[in-house]
C-alpha cells in the first residue's frame, strides 16, 4: 500500500464486477468501419493518404499530418475505402473527417516495419517509431506518446509511473490487459525506460485488483520494476494524485508532471508502445469494457478503432429501452453521447448503458452549503464557488478562485447532494476566462 | 439508427445522498432530545414541537407560493427550523407565542433572503430571538413549569413547590446551587441525563450527544465546530472563576454546538473557517453567560457569528493542490 495519498476524492461503488472476470473477447472486425481523421484534437485535421475505391491493407497507413501534436492514422482491417465524409466524433459532439472501410473479411496485413533490436536504437528512432505506429495515450485523453515522451530539455525525469489504477467506476479494460498481457506491459515499461533515460518505474494499480497486482508482480520479477497497491479511491489514476500517491511529490500549479521529475503513461499504452516497436503493430484496436445496467451481457471486448458503438451493444446485448445514458469512458470523467452511430476511436476505454436508476438523476436544488464538494475535492478548490460566480457571470473572478487548477475530475459533482451544475460551471467557466483572458 | 440519447456532462453517476437525506439525517438526530422533552415534560412538549414545524412549514408554503418558488416544504429544512424552535423554548410557552415565532423564522429568517440555501442567519434563532425581544418573560420565566407539564417529575423545583430558576439564572444571580435548584443528587449528572429545568430540547445532555454523534458517523457535520466550541466555553469559564462543567452541561449550549452553530446554510463552508468560527463562538458564549446581561449566551452569539461567517469564509480558503515551490518536494 502506498503510504502517502492525496486529500479530498469519492468512493464510488466501484461496479467493477460486472465485467472483472469476464475474459476479453474478440469483436468479430464489423462489415465497415469508420476511422476519423484527427487525433486527439479534433481541431487538427490529419490529411488523408487515401481516397474511395483505393484497397488498403489492415494496419496500413491512411492518413498523417505534419506538426508535433499528431500522429498518423491507420487502417484497423483490410478492405475497400467507400467515401470519405464527416461523421460524428465521439469528443466535445463535433462532426469530423471519417475514413469509411468496407472490411473485406481477408484479414490481409500490410507489411510491418519493425525495430530489429530496440535496445541498440536511439531514443530518436524509437520516438520516430511511436508515432510513426500511432500511439496515443489510451487512457482517454489521447495525448500524443512521442510528445509525453520527449520533456522539455530544462527539466530532469527520474521517474516513470504507470498508471494501472483504473479508477473509474465500471471499467475493466486496463484490469484485463494486466491479467492477460502483463508481459507486453512490462517490456513496453523498458522501452519507455530507455526513452526516458530513467533507471526508476512504479506501476500503481488500485487495491481492488488483487488478480492484476499479482500478475503483474510475476511479470516484473526480476525486471526492477516496481508494482505499488494503491487505495482504491477516485481519482487515484489522475496525473497529479498518482505522483502524489506514489512519489509525495506536489505537481506545482499549471505544470506538468515533468516539473517534478516524474511522468506518467498508462499501463495500456506500454503495452502498445512494445507492440509497435518490436513486433511493429499500430495502434489499430484495443479493449473496451462494455457495461452498465442496460447491458445484458456485459463484457470486455477487443475492437478494431472505428468499429461503431451500435456494433458493440448489440454484441453485447444493450436494452435500448432501458438505456438512459450511452457513456464513453468511465462514468465519473466519460463523454455522454448523443449517437450509437460514433465510433470507438483509441481512447475508448469504455461503453457505458447506463438505465435511469443507476445515474441517480436528481433535480437540481439550492446549495446547501454542506461543504461535501469541497471535502470531495482531490485539488483543494472550493467547487461550490465556481458555480455561484459562473451563475452570477462574474467570470473574471474565477482566476482568483483558482478554476484553471481544476482537472474536471467531478469529484465534487458526485458528492454533492443537491445535484448542482458543477462541471457545467466549471466547463463553462474555463472556457469564458480563457476568452478573457486571450483579451488580455 | 438515429435515437437521440440523453446528454448532459460528467459525472454520469452520482451519490444517493439528497437534500432530503441530508435534512432527514438531521431530523433523525433531533429525535432523542424530543423523547426526553416528552418524558420529562410530559405531552405538550410533543404538542409544542408538532405546532412549531407545521407553523414553519405552513410558513414557508405560503411565502414560496407569494414568490412564485416551488413549495419544498418536504425537502425537511422546514422540519428541522420548526424542531429547533420548540427545542428553544420552555414547555410554559403559549401556543399562538409559537407560532408567531415560526411565521417570523421562516418568513423573516429564510424566506426573505430567498429560501433554503440563501439565508445568513438560522431561521430558529431569528424565532427565539424575536419572542425573547417581544415577550421575555416567556422564555426565561420558568416558573410554573410542574403545573404547565403536569407531569414534570423531577425535584427541582424550590422547597415552596414553585419551579426554581434554571442553574445558570442561579449561577449567574449568585445563588448557591444547591438552595437553588437542584436537589437530591449529583447535579452534574442530573444535568447529564437533562433532570433539570430548561427549554423543551436543551435539558439532555445525553439525548443531544447522541443524536449529535449520529451526525458525525454519518459524517453531516464536522466534530470539529462542537467540540471547539464546548472546549471553548469551558476553558474561559474556567478562566473566569466560574463551574466550567456545570456551566457546560447547562443551558442551550450543547444543542447550539451540535445543532445550531454547524447548521450547512449559517456556518463557515471552509474547514478552516469553521474551526475559527467555533472558537470565537465558544469565546462569545463565555463572555456573555458571565460578563453579559444574560444568564444564557448562546442564541445571541450564534446568530453574531453566523453574521461574521461570511467574512471568515473568504479568508480561509483551502491551500490549492500545486500551491508549492516548483520543486514540487
Ligand atoms: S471537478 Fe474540479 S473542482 Fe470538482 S472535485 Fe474535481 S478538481 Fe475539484
Ligand atoms: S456539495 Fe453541493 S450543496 Fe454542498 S456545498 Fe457543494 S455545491 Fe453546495
Amino acid at each position: 500500500m502506498s503510504f502517502f495519498g492525496f486529500k479530498g476524492g469519492v468512493h464510488p461503488h466501484d461496479n467493477k464486477a460486472q465485467t472483472k472476470d469476464e475474459l476479453t473477447v474478440l469483436l468479430t472486425a464489423p462489415k465497415m468501419v469508420y476511422i476519423p481523421l484527427v487525433q486527439s484534437n479534433p481541431a487538427i485535421p490529419v490529411k488523408p493518404l487515401v481516397k474511395p475505391g483505393d484497397s488498403v491493407l489492415k494496419g496500413q497507413k491512411i492518413g498523417d499530418a505534419d506538426g508535433m501534436m499528431t500522429v498518423p492514422v491507420h487502417s484497423s482491417v483490410s478492405g475497400t475505402v467507400k467515401k470519405i465524409e464527416d461523421r460524428p466524433y465521439p469528443v466535445m459532439g463535433a462532426v469530423v473527417p471519417t475514413v469509411c472501410i468496407e472490411n473485406d473479411g481477408q484479414d490481409a496485413w500490410a507489411e510491418l516495419s519493425k525495430v530489429e533490436d530496440w535496445e541498440k536504437a536511439t531514443k530518436e528512432e524509437l520516438l520516430a517509431v511511436i508515432r510513426e505506429k500511432g500511439i496515443v495515450g489510451i487512457g482517454g485523453a489521447t495525448f500524443p506518446t512521442h510528445v509525453k515522451l520527449n520533456p522539455p530539455k530544462d527539466v530532469t525525469v527520474d521517474t516513470l509511473l504507470l498508471n494501472g489504477a483504473e479508477c473509474e467506476p465500471y471499467l475493466n479494460a486496463d484490469n484485463r490487459l494486466m491479467l492477460d498481457d502483463p508481459r507486453s506491459i512490462i517490456e513496453g515499461i523498458k522501452i519507455i525506460k530507455k526513452i526516458l533515460g530513467v533507471n526508476t518505474a512504479i506501476v500503481g494499480i488500485e487495491e481492488n485488483k488483487p488478480r492484476a497486482i499479482a500478475a503483474m508482480k510475476a511479470a516484473a520479477e526480476g525486471t526492477g520494476i516496481e508494482i505499488q497497491p494503491l487505495k482504491t479511491r477516485y481519482p487515484q489514476g489522475g496525473e497529479k494524485q498518482l505522483i502524489k500517491s506514489i512519489l509525495n511529490r506536489e505537481v506545482p500549479s499549471g505544470k506538468l508532471p515533468s516539473a517534478v521529475g516524474a511522468v506518467v503513461q498508462n499501463t495500456g499504452t506500454a503495452a502498445a508502445i512494445y507492440q509497435a516497436v518490436v513486433n511493429g503493430v499500430p495502434l489499430i484496436e484495443r479493449v473496451v469494457t462494455v457495461a452498465g445496467k442496460a447491458v445484458k451481457h456485459p463484457k470486455n471486448v477487443k475492437v478494431p478503432v472505428g468499429t461503431l458503438f451500435s456494433e458493440i451493444l448489440d454484441f453485447c446485448e444493450v436494452d435500448r429501452d432501458r438505456l438512459y445514458k450511452l457513456v464513453l469512458g468511465g462514468p465519473m470523467m466519460g463523454l455522454a453521447q448523443f449517437s450509437e452511430d460514433t465510433p470507438v476511436i483509441k481512447g475508448t476505454s469504455g461503453l457505458l448503458a447506463l438505465t435511469k436508476e443507476e445515474t441517480n438523476a436528481y433535480e437540481t436544488r439550492p446549495c446547501i452549503s454542506c461543504g461535501k464538494c469541497i471535502e470531495a475535492c482531490p485539488m483543494s478548490l472550493q467547487p461550490l464557488r465556481f458555480v455561484q460566480l459562473t451563475l452570477k457571470g462574474q467570470y473574471k473572478e474565477l482566476g482568483p478562485a483558482n478554476l484553471l487548477d481544476c482537472i474536471e475530475c467531478g469529484s465534487c459533482a458526485y458528492a454533492c447532494p443537491a445535484n448542482r451544475p458543477l462541471v457545467e460551471s466549471i466547463k463553462l467557466g474555463k472556457t469564458k476566462l480563457r476568452e478573457i483572458m486571450a483579451k488580455k | 439508427m438515429a435515437t437521440l440519447l440523453n446528454m448532459g456532462p460528467s459525472p454520469h453517476i452520482r451519490t444517493s445522498e439528497t437534500v432530503e437525506s441530508v435534512m432527514y439525517d438531521v431530523i433523525i438526530a433531533l429525535l432523542p432530545a424530543l423523547f426526553v422533552a416528552v418524558y420529562i415534560f410530559g405531552i405538550r412538549a410533543l404538542v409544542l414541537v408538532v405546532i412549531s414545524v407545521l407553523a414553519c412549514m405552513g410558513t414557508e408554503y405560503v411565502c414560496a407560493r407569494i414568490m412564485g418558488q416551488k413549495p419544498t416544504i418536504l425537502d425537511g429544512s422546514a422540519i428541522i427550523t420548526g424542531i429547533l424552535l420548540a427545542y428553544v423554548l420552555p414547555v410554559t410557552i403559549s401556543i399562538p407565542t409559537v407560532i408567531a415565532g415560526a411565521i417570523v423564522a421562516i418568513g423573516l429568517g429564510k424566506m426573505a433572503f430567498g429560501g433554503l440555501g440563501s439565508n445568513f442567519f438560522n431561521p430558529a434563532l431569528i424565532g427565539r430571538a424575536f419572542i425573547q425581544a417581544s415577550w421575555a418573560s416567556a422564555i426565561t420565566n420558568f416558573s410554573g413549569i410542574s403545573r404547565a407539564a403536569g407531569t414534570f417529575r423531577y425535584d427541582v423545583m424550590m422547597a415552596d413547590g414553585m419551579a426554581g430558576p434554571t442553574v445558570l439564572t442561579a449561577m449567574k444571580s449568585g445563588q448557591s446551587l444547591g438552595a437553588a435548584i437542584i436537589k437530591n443528587g449529583n447535579p452534574y449528572l442530573q444535568a447529564f441525563l437533562g433532570k433539570m429545568g430548561g427549554c423543551l430540547g436543551e435539558v439532555s445532555v445525553l439525548a443531544i450527544l447522541a443524536g449529535g454523534l449520529y451526525l458525525i458517523w454519518r459524517k453531516q457535520i464536522d466534530w470539529k465546530v462542537p467540540v471547539i466550541t464546548i472546549g471553548t466555553v469551558f476553558v474561559l469559564t474556567w478562566i473566569m472563576g466560574a463551574n466550567p462543567l456545570l456551566h457546560i452541561l447547562s443551558g442551550g449550549l450543547f444543542l447550539g454546538a451540535f445543532f445550531m452553530a454547524t447548521d450547512m446554510v449559517t456556518r463557515p463552508v471552509t474547514s478552516l473557517g469553521r474551526i475559527i468560527y467555533a472558537v470565537m463562538l465558544g469565546g462569545l458564549i463565555a463572555l456573555i453567560r458571565i460578563k453579559g446581561g444574560y444568564p444564557e449566551g448562546t442564541c445571541y452569539a450564534i446568530l453574531i457569528m453566523n453574521g461574521i461567517s461570511p467574512l471568515i469564509e473568504k479568508y480561509t480558503g483551502p491551500k490549492k493542490f500545486g500551491e508549492v515551490k516548483a520543486s514540487g518536494k
